[in-house]
């Protein structure tokens, strides 16, 4: 039973993956995205992490991908990429780097799976996670938030519009079927 | 019969592995800011699943933190990219070499 | 008493050029000349307190020792000085003819403005030419001998911008450096011989030590000489002295006519012992004295310039000095030592006198009836070239004449020489005062031509008066003199004191002999150069004088050149290979840091290939541990 919903999930984190790296236009790429997260979401709870898997969902899916799309939108951004400049890596030279690399990831994880663990019922709580949190990992969890503080000032700052800027809609790049 | 853990961990591999072809290959800034997301996902897989195994909630602790961190990466990360665009009317990061030594 | 007095000879010139040379140039030149000459003074007056010391305890020797200076095993060094008689009479000579010239550059220096450091220079000299002369042995006379040689360069090339002066002061320095090679080694000889090089214990062990003309004696004696022949300019080191001209005429007053090159001479003179254990040494003194003495006074001949003419005389007259030291006349020696310091520092001074008022030309071909502009300066120097030429009752008369009679005792080939020598004295000194002096009008020398001032004046004055009294140091030919009688302790071994006694018609006929030898050349030159009804000579003759016997030419092509060549040769080694190979590295790691600078190509995605490479390298590097 279990196998049966990771195959499923597998498949549609991978799907979406592709559906990343490959769409012609971003706003699809961002859709595609949204697959892979709620998959994985799921995949957490295969793995006994709720806390993590409500996380997931709440935090990248409901803000980041938000946030993705709405900086598309604003930019208006039509297409990938710019046709009018050259490509400086070529794509099969990249990918075969990657899969490379992937192949040795590979390697190096498939030597450290055992079998798991034994575990009790409150494993991935949220009550066992947030203990975890508010005791051992006290010091963090604050540093994290002051982090989330200077990224939101950061934010601010860098995308104030100063006064002799002109207006976020400059000169639109074309969208692929306008070339 | 529950999910071996390797394959797991396959399907970890593979997503990151997608996830760097995006980064080296796409030259949209916002593709390549999801692709990296993807890779930070597929990290977060792989931190789960030896969570599990060991039967160690620290893993879970971590892919907490790498959650908060992402999330201002990414709110950073458009800031920047708006700003590009704003001076340079294109996202295209192969456009962006002023920095060439 | 005795040892502060020593030591303070020597110390206070010192304390002056410390003072006058680190605050020289923020006193101003009242208090520089004060300083200067003050220590000089005083320096006098401290040797004339030793001096009544000596000569009311006689006999006395002191020796005074300042410091233990270094040592290994059983060789000793300390810092020895020697208090005797003949270390004190040269100290009063030094100082005082020092003290004058001194005083005399103050108004010859005037408008200069190195003022301070001339001082400062002059007074370093003076403290090392006291320490040569005051010291107690051989390592210590070496300091002074260094120390007069380095304040001759400095001063020899005191005006450094004038290419001609630099080169003059490197000249001196390196010519004199060869004779102090064969110093140095006598010193090493010296302790290997004796375990020491304290004078005392040389003088007395050395008849012990050393067998009678044996290579020891005659080793030690000849490298002894060797630095002698350097630093007084004789032949082959002479080359020197005619270029320090380019210094200023008080120095070469005060170093290379009184003092310095009379260093050879003294120390001679201080290590009889020695030598006269060496007869071969002695001999061979004898004659190179002769020979340079009749080589320079026929360079003297041909010679221009008024300052050169009177170098050639110093080299011709240290020919002399050293005539008789070689005979074994060390009284004689140091006799004429003195009087040449008074009539030559005259001549010098008198030179500068001319030069002076006429803004310092020294040309003689240029000059002619300053006479009558500078009557007093044309009489110091007429002064001045008679004692030179050796005309009694002057003190030049006496002291060369005690050389000659005791050349010729010795042997008569010396003497004759030495008898020609002083025609030719007599020729060149009247040609370069009739050439300065006398004749017609003096050719577009402008009208401020004058006599020196009181400052440069007294000094001159004070000069010849000596040059005239000197004489009473030892006027006898048949009795040891005042001066011989005073160095006998020290050099009572000397074969020559000896009481003369001989026959007094002997001695007689040998002064008219050379008395009128030395008139007869006035009266030769007088003909050729103030009434010109005389010419000799041909001009083959004088094309042979006028190059010094072509000893500067061989110089020029057997040292000169092949030193130059191998400059050269370092020169360029240096460039191509050393700089090559230094300036090469640094070229090379530029190029490779410009090469490494292309993987900056500012694109991301290189970037992240690049990350991406490493990566895989790290991961493929652990998997297979």
């Amino acid at each position: 039973m279990a196998i049966l919903l990771f195959v499923v999930v597998a498949c549609l984190a991978l799907a979406g993956g592709v559906g990343v790296i490959a769409s012609r236009r971003p706003v699809h790429s961002a859709l595609a995205l949204l697959l892979v997260l709620g998959s994985l979401a799921v995949d957490y709870l295969l793995l006994d992490a709720q806390f993590i898997a409500v996380l997931q969902v709440i935090i990248y899916a409901g803000a980041i991908v938000v946030l993705f799309i709405f900086i598309i939108m604003l930019l208006h951004v039509r297409s990938g990429e710019d046709p009018r400049i050259q490509a400086v890596l070529s794509p099969v030279a990249g990918a075969l780097l990657c899969g490379v690399f992937g192949l040795a990831v590979l390697v190096v994880l498939s030597h450290a799976a055992e079998s798991p663990a034994s575990v009790g019922e409150q494993f991935g709580t949220v009550q066992m996670v947030g203990r975890a949190l508010f005791s051992r990992y006290l010091l963090p969890f604050e540093a994290a938030s002051i982090v989330l503080l200077v990224g939101m000032i950061g934010a601010v700052a860098l995308g104030r519009r100063l006064s002799d800027e002109a207006p976020d809609r400059g000169r639109p790049i074309p969208a692929p079927e306008e070339r | 019969m529950a999910v071996p853990p390797l394959a797991h961990l396959t399907l970890s591999a593979l997503l990151f592995t997608l996830g760097m072809i995006g980064v080296l290959v796409r030259r949209s800034a916002l593709i390549v800011f999801m692709s990296i997301e993807l890779m930070l996902n597929a990290v977060n897989l792989s931190l789960v699943t030896f969570a599990r195994v060991r039967g160690n909630v620290d893993g879970q602790v971590l892919v907490f933190f790498v959650l908060v961190v992402a999330a201002v990466e990414v709110v950073v990360g458009l800031a920047i990219i708006v700003n590009i665009y704003r001076s340079r009317q294109t996202v295209d990061i192969d456009d962006v070499d002023l920095l060439r030594g | 008493m005795t040892r502060t007095l020593a030591a303070l000879i020597p110390l206070l010139p010192l304390a002056g050029w410390i003072a006058n040379g680190l605050w020289g140039g923020r006193l101003g030149r009242r208090a520089v000349a004060v300083i200067a000459c003050g220590t000089v003074g005083a320096a006098w007056v401290a040797a004339a307190l030793l001096f009544w010391r000596v000569e009311t305890a006689p006999g006395a020797l002191s020796r005074v020792d300042l410091y233990r200076w270094f040592g290994a095993g059983t060789v000793q060094v300390a810092f020895r000085l020697l208090v005797d008689p003949l270390s004190i009479a040269m100290a009063l000579v030094v100082c005082g003819v020092g003290f004058l010239i001194h005083v005399y550059s103050v108004g010859y220096m005037d408008e200069d403005p190195g003022f301070a450091r001339y001082f400062a220079y002059l007074n370093l000299f003076m403290a090392a030419m006291l320490t040569l002369v005051l010291a107690g042995n051989l390592v210590v006379m070496f300091i002074g001998w260094e120390g007069v040689g380095l304040c001759s360069y400095l001063l020899i090339a005191f005006w450094f911008t004038r290419p001609a002066a630099a080169a003059a002061g490197v000249k001196a320095f390196l010519v004199t450096r060869l004779g102090d090679v064969g110093f140095l080694l006598a010193i090493f000889l010296a302790f290997g011989l004796f375990g020491t090089t304290d004078f005392t214990v040389m003088t007395q062990e050395a008849a012990r030590r050393l067998a009678l003309g044996g290579g020891a004696a005659t080793a030690l004696a000849l490298l002894l000489f060797a630095g002698a022949v350097g630093k007084s300019a004789q032949l082959p080191l002479y080359v020197w002295l005619p270029d320090a001209m380019e210094g200023p005429t008080p120095v070469s007053a005060l170093i290379h006519a009184a003092t310095m090159v009379t260093a050879g001479v003294y120390m001679i003179v201080r290590l009889h012992a020695v030598f006269l254990r060496a007869p071969f040494a002695m001999d061979l003194v004898a004659a190179v004295g002769a020979i340079t003495a009749i080589f320079a006074a026929a360079c003297a001949l041909v010679e221009p310039d008024l300052k050169r003419v009177l170098a050639y005389s110093t080299i011709s007259q240290l020919g002399y000095m050293f005539l008789a030291v070689g005979v074994g006349a060390f009284g004689a020696g140091i006799f004429h030592l003195t009087s040449h310091a008074f009539f030559k520092a005259l001549l010098f001074l008198a030179a500068g006198s001319v030069m002076h008022a006429l803004h310092g030309e020294t040309d003689m071909r240029h000059m002619g009836g300053l006479a009558r502009r500078l009557p007093r300066t044309a009489g110091a120097f007429a002064i001045g070239a008679l004692a030179l030429a050796g005309i009694p009752p002057l003190s030049g008369f006496f002291s060369k004449d005690l050389i000659l009679a005791e050349a010729f005792r010795a042997h008569i080939w010396l003497w004759v020489v030495g008898v020609a020598g002083a025609g030719l004295t007599s020729i060149y000194i009247v040609r370069a005062f009739a050439l300065t002096f006398l004749g017609g009008s003096m050719r577009n020398l402008g009208e401020g031509a004058h006599d020196p001032p009181p400052v440069m004046d007294a000094p001159m004055r004070l000069l010849a008066g000596l040059t005239v009294v000197g004489g009473a140091l030892g006027w006898s030919f048949t009795h040891p003199g005042v001066l011989e009688r005073f160095l006998q302790p020290v050099i009572a071994e000397g074969a020559t004191l000896v009481p003369r006694g001989g026959s007094g018609a002997g001695e007689a006929a040998l002064v008219a002999a050379s008395l009128l030898i030395a008139v007869a050349g006035i009266a030769v030159s007088w003909r050729m150069y103030v009434r010109r009804t005389l010419r000799l000579g041909s001009p083959w003759l004088s094309n042979l004088l006028r190059h010094q016997f072509y000893v500067e030419t061989v110089y020029a092509a057997v040292v000169v050149g092949p030193a130059r060549a191998l400059a050269r040769t370092a020169a360029a080694a240096d460039r191509s290979v050393i700089d090559a190979a230094v300036v090469g590295v640094a070229r090379s790691i530029g190029r490779a840091g410009q090469s490494l600078r292309g993987l900056q190509t500012g694109y991301l995605t290189h970037y992240a290939a690049f990350i991406l490479i490493g990566a895989i390298l790290l991961l493929v590097f652990w998997v297979s541990r």
